[in-house]
């Protein structure tokens, strides 16, 4: 268990190392002069050489880096020029409305994924089954860029039923979430069916229903418990997909959270914001798979002991 | 091959990827619009069956070209692309994941911690972010998008080779003195084939739907280039008046990744004998 634990901590260690190199690369290596990238268009002579210095951009590459990854730690990403204000502030304001967004999504995702896959799986052929396995095929393959703006069409412009954009009340948050949500409640979907059909092949299913429990015990507390662990897996390498999705989400429905914030700093030019995200959606990805990791020590005590 | 045909799920993927692929191929056959020039004077002309001309069977978009031109030709520039991404990202997983299994120790946990690193990033925040460095030229949309994929082939053929290099064949081969580069073509590289061809095809729609998108948000192909994600963008300004001109190219889009997803998941049926009822 202790091992176990300190592997996973040091390998994530590891990764958020990795990301803050590849950031580092990309956004101070490849552009050739980064103090051009890093500061407004027309920016005075006096501040390119003040750039210059306070990133140390005339020193080695490693000890640019070091200064990079002290100023990252200290919080430090510098100022964002379209708001001109420090660049986390900028991002961390929006923070809320995206993780309000993907609450909502992974809410959807995980009531209408599993449902969807026991019903599929519990009534295997049937018609529930093929109804379940076309509607998550379609999921997986409408592009959500394309649902969002045929859901915009339907209910807001046609229908007048929901708002289309901007952030007032649940009503905003529907269309939206439904758009995120789509994907990975799709994939559920399909992992959770195949993984119960597995399970209900099990022989202790089979002592279950034989020592006279009911199907609905048999299916929510014997089968369902042990399909938990590669459905977590799963919902927390989504956390991915729903923050990139965000990005597109987000600008279709014109929602005031990071994925927008994103899309308008890279149109601005305001690197400094690009930068705080990249590395605050990674570190929040990297952060939430370590937790879901050390909740599988919780749930199965084969991998605290083994 | 008989056994290939009785697959539905293959038989209806192939048959769509090869329609779409087919019709893309053939545009400057099939239609004579021009995909780029305006004609203001036939702006916003609904599709046929809703009043158009017989001349644009798919009607016209804001600057009054030829809708279904603008989807065919569309369709080669992006299923080029997708196309190229695959083929470089599974290249490149292929011969990393190789390295990292045959030869292991230092190798093996720098590529699986770099491998760890890439998926951290949500993929198009990462595109996103090389794009606007670098320009979004066709080139760069390519490698962004062979970045994004090459993690899969390199843990999955990382996997075979970990397996199928201690199975009692292999030792029989080195016993009879076939030297690493043999053990690689001849025992190992075969066996990762199946899994290598089912994650290209499933590949193929995420990276269709990475293109479209990226061009969707601006940051892709660049107009008046005639590309899905771009013809979306410019039609969401028109839903009210024109709505057919965001719904066309959403459906292409959506038929080519159906039929990909359903390519890959009738190929993983086949080839997973574990599956294989």
């Amino acid at each position: 268990m202790r091992s176990y634990l300190v592997t996973r901590i040091w390998q994530s260690a590891v990764t958020l190392v990795g990301v803050s190199i590849l950031v580092f690369v990309i956004l101070r290596v490849v552009p050739g002069d980064p103090a051009k990238m890093l500061l407004p268009e027309g920016a005075p002579q006096s501040a390119v050489d003040e750039l210059n210095r306070h990133l140390g951009l005339r020193e080695p590459l490693w000890v640019q880096y070091g200064i990079f990854l002290r100023s990252v730690v200290r919080g430090d990403f510098g100022q964002s020029f379209q708001y001109r204000s420090p660049a986390l502030r900028v991002v961390v304001e929006r923070v809320p409305a995206t993780i309000q967004l993907a609450l909502t999504a992974m809410a959807l995702t995980v009531l209408v994924g599993v449902s969807i896959g026991i019903v599929a799986a519990v009534r295997q052929g049937s018609a529930y089954d093929y109804a379940g396995t076309v509607l998550a095929v379609l999921g997986q393959s409408l592009p959500n860029f394309w649902l969002g703006i045929m859901l915009m069409l339907l209910f807001g412009v046609t229908l007048r039923w929901l708002p289309t954009s901007g952030f007032h009340g649940w009503q905003s948050l529907v269309l939206p979430s439904v758009t995120l949500a789509a994907f990975p409640t799709a994939l559920v979907a399909r992992l959770t069916r195949s993984s119960l059909l597995e399970i209900l092949g099990q022989e202790y299913i089979r002592t279950g229903r034989a020592k006279g429990l009911g199907e609905p015990r048999v299916v929510l507390r014997h089968a369902l418990k042990n399909a938990t662990i590669p459905l977590l897996t799963v919902l927390g390498l989504q956390i991915g997909t729903l923050l990139g999705g965000a990005v597109i989400t987000e600008s279709i429905f014109a929602w005031p959270g990071m994925g927008k914030l994103v899309v308008d700093a890279i149109f601005f030019r305001d690197f400094p914001v690009v930068q705080t995200i990249l590395i605050l959606s990674a570190t929040i990805f990297v952060v939430i798979n370590l937790l879901v990791d050390l909740l599988y020590t919780v749930i199965d005590p084969r991998i605290r002991y083994g | 091959m008989s056994r290939l045909l009785r697959q539905p799920m293959i038989v209806a993927g192939g048959v769509l990827l090869v329609a779409v692929i087919v019709a893309s191929a053939a545009a400057p056959w099939l239609v004579a619009a021009d995909p780029i020039k305006p004609v203001f004077g036939q702006r916003l002309q609904p599709p046929r069956g809703l009043g158009g001309a017989a001349g644009h069977p798919l009607g016209t978009d804001n600057l009054g070209r030829d809708i279904l031109a603008r989807l065919l030709y569309g369709g080669r520039i992006s299923l080029v692309l997708a196309a190229s991404a695959v083929a470089l990202a599974a290249g490149a997983g292929v011969v990393i994941g190789l390295a990292a299994g045959l030869v292991g120790g230092r190798l093996d946990a720098l590529v699986m911690r770099l491998a760890d690193v890439q998926l951290a990033f949500p993929v198009i925040m990462l595109a996103i972010a090389i794009v606007a460095v670098v320009g979004t030229s066709p080139a760069a949309l390519v490698s962004v998008l062979a970045l994004s994929g090459w993690v899969l082939y390199a843990r999955t053929v990382r996997a075979a080779v970990l397996t199928i290099r201690r199975l009692d064949y292999v030792e029989a081969a080195r016993t009879l003195g076939a030297g690493d580069l043999r053990v690689v073509a001849v025992h190992i590289l075969p066996n990762t084939l199946a899994p290598i061809l089912v994650l290209g095809s499933s590949q193929f729609a995420t990276m269709v739907l990475l293109e479209s998108g990226l061009s969707f948000l601006g940051l892709g192909l660049q107009p008046p280039q005639p590309s899905w994600g771009l013809m979306l963008a410019e039609g969401r300004d028109y839903l009210s008046n024109a709505w057919w001109l965001a719904t066309v190219p959403g459906i292409a889009i959506s038929l080519v990744v159906l039929g990909a997803n359903l390519l890959g998941d009738g190929l993983r049926d086949l080839l997973d004998p574990r599956l294989r009822q």
